[in-house]
């Protein structure tokens, strides 16, 4: 299927645009048609929609959003057919480079030149990147050979060429997980898998059929303290570290490697946020939102890892749904639900999405806790609602349904989302 | 190479002062040839630096040091108008806190008025404060010196070393010199022999620009009289939304042996803070340390209190080639046609432009016959920076060239158009692209253009991805997939 239908003419204004086609792209975009909006605009910098899915090879997704365990390329193919059904407006190999705060779009593409349009909504779909070197200040040289995991997996799926020979990774975040097994199976020697924190920060079900399945060891509570090489990369000196997570150097050893590949985590893509000067939470780095994924600036959503970074692309697509819609109501200047309660991270809680909520409409509450704990646990919506869980770790993002019903008697509050382990509730 | 060919002139060192003089003998008919060890030019001292183009203020007139800073300042805002590199003539503020330093800094502002630099004031407290609200209430009064400028000393020195190639000089990269052939006993009047790992070059003069190494490449001459100890500096680059903290570049008063800890903006807006000055052993050590940054914190803060360690976004150091006569040595040696550029600490940067001059003299000294080009032309196209230019000169690039519509860069906003201009001045390697352009400088460190350099690398040079380096020999990125048997997991998963 010819899935780069470029649109034969821009239109000048559009209800809706949508920039980032990953699966929040696809979703808000079918969301917001659905809603009744009619022009929409869907526009991605890559030659194909499908944002990073293109390059996750592996299987595991869409268990919630098709009820079939597809890949990533074939997860995007799925959404992105929904979008064709609809009419929408998709432009590729496009860049968004500028929108001002009354929704004028700057465009770029070598095909359409550099336009501008209006649009009545914007919903950012613009994913995250990931964290560099520099953002750890690893000491040593510098040498060819240090990668992050999201690069690396880009030039081995999307592009045949392998980041090394011997690799060493660093972070259990789940790009770094799922690259381990992809490179053991193109050939490559992984040393071991590197950890900071004394749990891994990917999802369990990675460090089992990533590392566990292919005797790849994972070292918890240790860190890179060293890279050596004037060109490429020749060794790197690793070292546990203790409760304050300080290196112990005096316990490190070295590996000989071609390869260090990071996998430390990722950060909402701010860039348009930033330059629409949107209230940022420190805690996501990504925008505060309502209830609707709205931001501090009416008639601009967020979705996705640009809104805070997910586990799973199923939960993107579903959250995604949200904000396009809202911005479809938006555009064709519908009622906006009123957003009378405020939610707050509590006890173990590290971050919750959306910052606000509605007495008039259900939402899904998502968060992430700071420690894993691994037993009975309450979770806590202030004193709106509790519910019991077997487990919680900060891999993993925790969701809670919130209807009305639930919120009745608590507009103008401010609720906490408390993660507490139920032996402790209970003493 | 290879041949017979005699050069007028080798220049060792694709440096500030490699550069600059391969440009200003490129005015003459002489066959000129720049050998330079790395992969491209201005990878050397010439790139980690502060990139300042001094005020010419600071510098004792007796020094060959002092006496160049002034007309090399001039030489490089000549050079920006004729080649347009990033440069801003922000000015510079000497703080004093107390009233010791108040008398030394007047003294070292009439110094520069005995140089003939214009324009320098004695400020007050409250003037200084008014200039620069982020200061310390602690200061007592300023001397401003508006000469001063920032400068890209990689962008500057790559474009130098490009107009001399559009005007015939040969920039020759990854020519490491390993060695110059002793004199023939029989002929002493024959070219002198210079042999790199891969070639041989013959050149009547060799002129010594090797920056860090420049006392082994006398060694080979034979001439035994100067070591050179690197200095490093360490530099710190903060966080962007920090720009505009301070608006010129802010230097405490010095100490008798260093020019101490400035804050300073650079070209492209960020804040720089640095450098340390402490001598190493080993000419490769460009390691940054906690000391060194704890030492110049601690140092910019008595400047401008509100500074931290949390905004650093980069950090790196250089090494300054610092003679151990902390002058610089400059001219002919006891073999004959081998002439020295060397020990060119700071402010050698500066002073590049009028020493090339300088050097073009000694070389018309020694018998180099200078016979001026008709049609030499000082100008160059200036590179576009695409992102600083109106929408409309942007759409109007755009309709002449789809290429400046196809973003390379995000996070800088860098165009193919851009990065095909890079490769044809010269760039040829990740590295090269990126001080050129800054295409991979801003947040995400390349995650997004790494792909996308490396495939018009691959195109503009007709090689293979994998041969595409970061910098040069054994910086590979990528390798090719082996036909390895393909392991599978324990459980068959
Ligand atoms: C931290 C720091 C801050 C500074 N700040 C300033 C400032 O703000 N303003 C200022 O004016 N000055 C400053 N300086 C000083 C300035 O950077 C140097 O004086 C200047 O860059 C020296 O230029 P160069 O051409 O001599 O050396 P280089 O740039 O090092 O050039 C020498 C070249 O020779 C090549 N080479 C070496 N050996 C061989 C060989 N065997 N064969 C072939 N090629 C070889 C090297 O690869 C190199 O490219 C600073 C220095 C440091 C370290």
């Amino acid at each position: 299927m010819p899935i780069t239908s470029q649109p034969r003419h821009l239109l000048s204004r559009y209800d809706v645009t949508v920039v980032g086609a990953g699966p929040a792209g696809l979703s808000a975009a079918v969301a917001a048609r659905e809603q009744g909006a009619e022009r929409i605009l869907m526009v991605d910098r890559d030659p194909e929609p499908g944002g990073i899915l293109l390059q996750c090879i592996h299987s595991g997704f869409g268990l919630h959003e098709f009820k079939q365990d597809v890949t990533g390329p074939e997860y995007a193919h799925l959404a992105l057919e929904r979008v064709i059904e609809q009419d929408v407006d998709v432009l590729t190999n496009t860049y968004v480079t500028d929108v001002t705060r009354d929704l004028r779009v700057k465009l770029m593409s070598p095909e359409a030149g550099i336009s501008t349009l209006d649009t009545g909504s914007l919903v950012i779909a613009t994913g995250a990147r990931e964290r560099t070197r520099a953002a750890i200040k690893i000491p040593g040289e510098r040498p060819a050979g240090v990668m992050t995991a999201g690069l690396a997996q880009k030039m081995v799926n999307l592009h045949g060429y392998l980041p090394g020979r011997r690799a060493v990774i660093l972070g259990s975040g789940d790009i770094g997980l799922i690259m381990a097994r992809r490179l053991t199976l193109e050939g490559v020697q992984v040393l071991g898998v590197f950890e900071l924190l004394p749990f891994a920060s990917g999802l369990g079900r990675n460090v089992v059929q990533c590392l566990q399945d292919f005797d790849i060891p994972l070292h918890l509570s240790t860190t890179v303290v060293d890279i050596h090489g004037h060109q490429r990369v020749e060794r790197i000196a690793v070292a546990p570290v203790d409760d304050d997570l300080v290196p112990q150097l005096d316990k490190s050893w070295d590996i000989e490697c071609d390869t260090l590949l990071l996998s430390i985590g990722l950060i909402p893509d701010a860039e348009l946020a930033r330059q629409l000067q949107l209230n940022l939470d420190p805690r996501t780095g990504g925008p505060v939102v309502t209830s609707t994924m709205e931001t501090s600036l009416p008639g601009v959503f967020a979705a996705g890892n640009n809104l805070h970074i997910n586990d799973l692309a199923d939960w993107v697509s579903q959250e995604a749904r949200a904000a396009g819609a809202a911005a479809g109501d938006v555009a064709l200047g519908r009622h906006r639900a009123r957003q009378d309660v405020t939610v707050t991270p509590g006890r173990n809680v590290a971050y919750v999405v959306p910052h606000t909520l509605s007495t008039e409409r259900s939402q899904t509450v998502s968060f992430r806790v700071k420690q894993p704990i691994y037993g009975d646990t309450m979770l806590h919506l202030g004193d709106a609602h509790k519910r019991k869980v077997r487990a919680v770790v900060p891999p993993e993002m925790v969701t809670m349904k919130v209807s009305p019903k639930l919120l009745d008697g608590f507009a103008g509050d401010t609720l906490r989302v408390d993660a507490i382990p139920v032996e402790e509730e209970e003493s | 190479m290879g041949d017979d060919r005699v050069w007028d002139v080798l220049i060792i060192g694709g440096g500030a002062v490699g550069a600059t003089l391969a440009r200003a003998l490129s005015r003459f008919h002489l066959d000129v040839a720049l050998l330079e060890w790395q992969a491209e030019v201005a990878f050397g001292v010439s790139k980690a630096n502060s990139g300042i183009v001094h005020s010419a203020m600071h510098a004792s007139p007796d020094t060959l040091k002092g006496k160049l800073e002034y007309p090399g300042n001039l030489g490089w805002r000549q050079l920006h108008d004729e080649l347009g590199f990033g440069l801003n003539n922000v000015g510079e503020v000497l703080v004093a806190l107390d009233d010791e330093q108040l008398v030394r800094i007047e003294e070292i502002r009439q110094q520069g008025i005995r140089k003939g630099i214009p324009g320098t004031q004695a400020w007050t407290a409250e003037r200084t404060l008014d200039a620069q609200p982020n200061l310390t209430r602690e200061v007592k009064g300023a001397v401003w010196a508006p000469t001063a400028c920032v400068f890209n000393p990689y962008e500057a020195v790559m474009l130098v070393a490009d107009a001399a190639r559009r005007n015939g000089v040969t920039i020759a990269e990854e020519q490491r010199v390993v060695g110059i052939d002793p004199p023939d006993a029989e002929d002493p009047d024959a070219p002198l022999t210079v042999r790199t790992e891969t070639d041989v070059w013959r050149g009547r003069f060799v002129v010594n620009a090797a920056g860090l190494f420049a006392d082994d490449i006398a060694e080979f001459a034979g001439v035994r009289d100067f070591k050179i100890l690197p200095r490093k500096g360490e530099e710190y680059l903060l966080d962007k939304r920090l720009s505009g903290i301070v608006t010129s570049i802010i230097f405490p008063c010095p100490s008798p042996i260093s020019k101490g800890t400035l804050v300073n903006p650079t070209v492209d807006g960020t804040i720089m803070v640095g450098p340390t000055a402490q001598t190493v052993d080993d000419k490769f050590d460009t390691s940054t340390t906690e000391e060194g940054a704890a030492q110049v914190f601690t140092n910019a803060r008595k400047l401008v209190p509100t500074i931290s360690e949390r905004d650093i976004i980069a950090e790196f150091a250089g090494l300054r080639p610092v003679s151990d006569t902390e002058d610089f040595i400059v001219g002919p040696t006891d073999r004959r046609g081998f002439i020295n550029a060397a020990g060119i600490q700071s402010p050698g940067l500066t002073g590049a432009p009028a020493l090339a001059d300088l050097l073009v003299d000694i070389l018309a000294d020694e018998g180099l016959e200078l016979d001026e080009k008709d049609h030499w032309d000082p100008t160059a196209p200036h590179p576009v920076k695409f992102n600083q230019l109106p929408t409309e000169e942007q759409q109007a690039l755009a309709r002449r060239d789809p290429r400046y519509a196809h973003l390379i860069c995000r996070c800088e906003i860098i165009t193919e158009a851009e990065v095909r201009d890079a490769m044809d001045r010269g760039a040829h390697t990740l590295d090269g692209l990126k001080f050129r352009t800054r295409v991979g400088m801003g947040r995400c460190q390349g995650g997004f253009c790494t792909w996308g350099c490396m495939q018009l690398l691959a195109e503009h040079q007709g090689i293979t991805i994998p041969e595409v380096t970061k910098r040069g020999t054994g910086t590979w990125i990528v390798c090719d997939r082996d036909d390895h048997p393909v392991t599978t997991a324990r459980n068959g998963g």
